[in-house]
């Protein structure tokens, strides 16, 4: 929010001597009980009329901060259906209202100048990356693992024993995100005989 | 110990200092000293890898000096019970325990039991020969012998001279504050200190807590150190109650539920065994080989058969075993460095990656690079394009030529994600805590959730193979893959989700109260059952958001839900004294009404709610009715906490200590110098070690190498990296090396160095801080060199990566790297570059290989 020089010009020659000290912060600081200028007397002509950001969100839901494992209570404020603000869930016996500078920062996270919203593909031998629709993307991994799976299927092991996996596809990740999504992954690779799945417990 | 709080989990540590403004003592036993130690009553600094050295100190201060909280270790622990006399300490045996097989590189713990027992529950039931391993090998197995309950032999006056108590006492014997001093390069006094704090505050009136981090898991005897203050906080009565307990400060989100509901080679959600390629030849033998018979685990079926319930609706019957026979099975380790091995040898041909960064946060990162080259295909999900998907045109290995992006035969897809803002869901905190996240927004373009990913990843193959009559398609054709989704791009519902996880019953669909409910006959599924209940009454429990200044006590149960039960304190039993009664007014917690018949308090009792202090159970009890009513620890077998552990540990019933696999020191005690269980890759030229003392080459890396994290960075830094304010607040790779070392090696503060080991070299710039302190060990002044993690090639700052440094030598329990002490090399100046990079870590590795002996027979290494 700026506020435009012109008009401020304009009301400081309107101005009478009252109220031209009245703007002189030093008046205020001695008459308002606040010599060293450390409380309301400091607030300027544009700082009055400035607002908290929050104060126009539509609407504020309660998360969770995404780093690591204390598991401090966010608030995220919305409004136009982007973020304009995350802070501390004051709610929460966890943290009571408290971030560190990751979580202070993680609308940041969610609104990086790097953050990627496109799929990225890059052929065998490529030099560099295409474009390919989610559809696309979705249709050729599905695929890969079908044919991955089927072509390196292990019915025994290699001394007779029951294996009924492939070892030829792998799945790494799963802390940084949800239970849900873990049991979902979890789930489907068992399903697929894929057992090497793993996530951050081990580093 | 093992952790920096104030600065990893600064939030966390709000309450470490409100208890100490209010009279506790905070006691930091640290390498470095940090924001947490300057916040700390007392820094200790600790010389790397020495931590159980020092904890073993403590155990035979409180034994030697008879300060044991004698009537909980009498009643709550295994101190009395009679080991089998075929065991054999390490202190006898030159630092191996009895079993130890040289061939095979490990132990047979058969004679780790308890005096009586058979040592596997089950084993009339299980193929010849099968010997489950580490966190495969069953639960509470150990309890075939068990008559109502209670190990076959015990001495409640601790005298006999093989009752765990003894065996303690004389395995930790040599642990004198001298020897903890010259090993770990504390002095007496500040050991002194630490054994009389913790003393002094445990006990009826008080109790002490042990905060730990990767600082303690990340060894190749990691699981050991944690097991060592486990024995410290037994035998001072600090586990159950409030106050007291070993935290671990898990550094992800969600790294708890994502152990609990893993995304883990070796376990089921709720802890559950994979089964293992061993031929168990019926369904029946499995469970035999798995179900306890005493204990909790003794509902080991209702657990599973509730899983496969949730994981293949009504196609899993009792008719077809729940479907066990075609599950796929699993080899003793297939952990992601064995994958690794895999990759490298061209057996794994595809790959996902989703919210993890391996080429920069996993240890020897320029090995997995190369394996990616070996991939036919590989998917990487991630909010930004990290390190692991760049890797084929911009990385080390590009610029030394080692990889051609054009000869590089791996397809690639980048797929975008969703952040937490961005989805609904539930995160398990370090506490185990499910707290539930609201979407706020919706993903833009191409993001997605994984939710959604592997939804529809998994809808449309099920599409695919739908018609196929492959034996192998049977199992993924059953699974019940059917979610309810909303919106425009079709997410599906979380909340559906966790109510398969809570558990229900399936002919009603009604959710699940709790894992009692559950049974073996098919008519609850439940897809995690120390979950169950977290929907109960069709209330979504992680989500409930009550504002701790609305509940009635501190422990504000109505915030989120904790598993199991919405218990915050395990075990808290223990709070109570054998008679039922609180240990002391202060300490009130969880106690027997006896009156109302019931146990009662401000949490969940985690024991049978009527069961009263005096229970004893009668000889043919099974299952939770075997432990008797004075045994808090239901989990185990005897209702006991384990000093000493008879099985399930790969490495030793009893923590000893062992030099890391690096290391600029012999083993004070034995000649016995690492962990001989540790997983090394010793036939692989992909982690080469750098040698020890006596082996050429040593004089190359004489100082110890830690790695460690920041505030204002995460883990490999795809979360953070991306980050104006923090890339600003944190701009640079650097080391941390104290003035003596900068004097010595030259080293100018804010100028580079060069730090390298065996694997590669990276340079950072110079902080020298009077905060990393030169120890003397032995004798010796030894150097530490401190290296932050989060760097990789990419992001708004980018720099070299300090696991390219690390070899990846695991603890042989959990198959966790050693990141935490290692050595290295430090000289001024930047890196050589491109090709020279790699022409100068071979030619330290030819002076490492030229004439390397045989370890000599006075050191096994």
């Amino acid at each position: 929010m700026t506020f435009p020089e012109s008009t401020v010009a304009k009301d400081r020659y309107a101005m009478g001597l009252a109220d031209l000290l009245e703007h002189w912060p030093v008046v205020r600081q001695l008459r308002d009980g606040d010599p060293l200028g450390l409380g309301p007397a400091v607030q300027s002509q544009r700082s009055k009329t400035l607002t908290p950001r929050i104060d126009e969100a539509e609407h504020v839901v309660q998360s969770i901060c995404p780093y690591c494992a204390v598991g401090c209570g966010q608030l995220v404020y919305v409004k136009d259906g982007e973020i304009t603000h995350i802070e501390g869930d004051p709610a929460s016996p966890v943290s009571r209202g408290r971030l560190c500078p990751k979580g202070q920062a993680s609308r940041s996270y969610a609104q990086s100048p790097l953050r990627e919203y496109k799929v990225k593909y890059r052929r065998p031998y490529g030099t560099q990356w295409e474009e390919l629709s989610l559809d696309d993307a979705m249709e050729m991994i599905a695929q890969r693992i079908i044919d991955t799976r089927a072509a390196n299927w292990q019915d025994k092991t290699d001394d007779g024993k029951p294996a009924n996996r492939t070892m030829a596809i792998g799945n790494l990740g799963g802390a940084t995100l949800d239970n849900e999504e873990n049991y979902l992954i979890k789930k489907l690779m068992t399903g697929l005989g894929i057992v090497q799945v793993e996530n951050q417990a081990r580093i | 110990m093992g952790s920096n709080m104030a600065e990893n989990h600064p939030v966390g540590f709000q309450w470490v200092m409100e208890a100490r403004e209010r009279g506790a003592k905070v006691i930091h036993v640290d390498p470095r000293f940090t924001r947490t130690s300057a916040m700390a009553t007392k820094w200790v600094g600790i010389r790397p890898g020495s931590d159980i050295a020092f904890l073993g100190g403590v155990v035979n201060y409180i034994l030697q000096n008879e300060l044991y909280f004698r009537e909980y270790v009498e009643h709550y622990t295994n101190a009395p019970v009679i080991i089998d006399e075929a065991y054999v300490d390490t202190e006898d045996a030159d630092g191996l325990f009895s079993g130890w097989d040289p061939e095979q590189g490990q132990y047979d713990v058969t004679t780790w039991s308890y005096e009586g027992m058979e040592t596997h529950g089950a084993a009339g039931q299980r193929e010849e020969g099968y010997s489950p391993k580490g966190e495969q090998s069953g639960h509470g197995g150990h309890g075939g012998g068990l008559k109502h309950g209670e190990p076959p032999s015990e001495d409640p006056e601790l005298t006999h001279p093989r009752c765990v108590f003894q065996i303690l006492k004389r395995h930790y014997q040599r642990y004198t504050p001298e020897f903890v001093a010259e090993t770990c390069g504390v002095s007496v006094e500040d050991f002194a200190y630490v054994c009389e704090a913790l003393v002094q505050n445990s006990g009826r009136e008080r109790t002490s807590a042990f905060c730990y981090a990767v600082g303690w898991t990340q060894h190749t005897v990691g699981v050991q150190y944690i097991r060592t203050a486990a024995i410290i906080q037994q035998l001072l009565g600090n586990m159950g109650r409030p106050g007291g307990g070993i935290m671990a400060l898990r550094g992800h989100a969600s790294i708890q539920g994502s152990t609990d509901i893993p995304t883990l080679y070796n376990i089921l959600p709720g802890y559950l065994p994979m089964p293992h390629t061993e031929n168990y030849g019926s369904f029946d033998n499995f469970v035999q080989a798995n179900v306890a018979p005493t204990g909790w685990w003794g509902n080991f079926e209702e657990y599973w058969v509730s899983l496969m319930c949730a994981y293949f609706g009504p196609e899993a019957s009792s008719e077809n075993d729940w479907l066990f026979d075609h599950l796929p099975r699993i080899d003793d380790d297939n952990s992601v460095y064995w994958t690794l091995e895999q990759m490298l040898d061209g057996k794994v041909r595809g790959y996902i990656v989703a919210g993890e960064n391996p080429a920069v946060g996993n240890a020897n990162g320029k090995a997995h690079r190369l394996a990616f080259a070996n991939l036919d295909w590989m998917v990487v999900r991630d909010v930004v394009e990290i390190e692991s998907a760049s890797w084929w045109y911009d990385s080390p290995e590009i610029e030394s030529g080692e990889l051609k992006t054009e000869e590089i035969p791996t397809e690639i897809f980048f797929m975008p994600a969703a952040t937490h803002t961005e989805k609904d869901g539930s995160f398990t905190n370090t506490q185990r805590l499910l707290q539930w996240h609201w979407q706020a927004v919706e993903p833009k373009q191409d993001c997605r959730s994984e939710l959604w990913f592997y939804f529809h990843l998994g809808r449309m193959i099920k599409s695919k193979l739908k018609d196929s009559q492959e034996p192998r398609d049977l199992l993924i054709n059953k699974l019940h893959w059917d979610y309810p989704t909303h919106s425009a791009i079709r997410e599906p519902s979380a909340e559906t989700i966790l109510k398969e996880i809570g558990g229900y019953e399936v002919e009603s669909g009604e959710p699940l109260p709790g894992y009692k409910k559950l049974k073996s006959d098919g008519s609850t599924a439940c897809g995690c059952w120390i979950y169950a209940g977290c929907y109960q009454n069709g209330i979504n429990q992680p989500a409930r958001k009550k504002p701790h200044w609305e509940q009635d006590t501190h422990v504000a149960p109505e915030w989120a839900w904790a598993w199991p039960a919405n218990r915050r304190i395990i075990y808290n039993r223990a709070s109570a004294d054998p008679e039922g009664n609180p240990w002391s007014e202060r300490k009130k917690y969880v106690y027997w009404n006896g009156e109302q018949e019931t146990w009662e308090g401000i949490d969940t009792p985690d024991f049978d709610e009527t069961k009263p202090p005096d229970y004893v159970p009668p000889d043919d009890a099974k299952g939770p009715d075997a432990i008797a009513g004075d045994h808090p620890f239901i989990m185990q077998s005897d209702g006991r906490s384990w000093l000493y552990v008879p099985q399930g540990l790969e490495d030793g019933p009893l923590p000893t200590h062992y030099e890391p696999q690096e290391s600029p020191f012999d083993n004070p005690l034995y000649s016995q110098r690492a962990n001989p269980r540790r997983q090394q890759h010793k036939d692989a030229d992909w982690d080469p070690y750098n040698p020890i003392e006596g082996e050429p080459g040593f004089e190359l890396f004489p100082h110890v190498l830690t790695t460690y994290r920041l505030t204002e960075h995460h883990t490999a830094g795809g979360m953070t990296r991306s980050i104006p304010y923090l890339a600003e607040l944190q701009p640079a790779f650097f080391c941390e090396v104290s003035p003596e070392l900068a004097e010595e090696a030259g080293l100018e503060n804010g100028g580079w160095a060069t730090v390298y080991t065996s694997r590669s070299a990276v340079e950072a710039r110079v902080l020298v801080t009077r905060r990393m302190k030169p120890q003397t060990v032995r004798g010796r002044v030894t150097h530490t060199v401190g290296l932050p993690y989060h760097w990789g090639q990419r992001l708004l700052t980018a720099g070299d990566t300090a696991n390219d440094l690390l070899h990846a030598a695991l603890d042989p329990n959990v198959h966790i790297m050693e990141t935490k002490a290692q050595t290295c090399g430090i000289r001024a100046g930047r890196r050589p570059r491109g090709k020279a990079l790699t022409e100068f870590v071979e030619s330290l590795r030819a002076q490492t290989e030229k004439t390397r002996p045989e370890p000599e027979e006075t050191r096994k290494t």
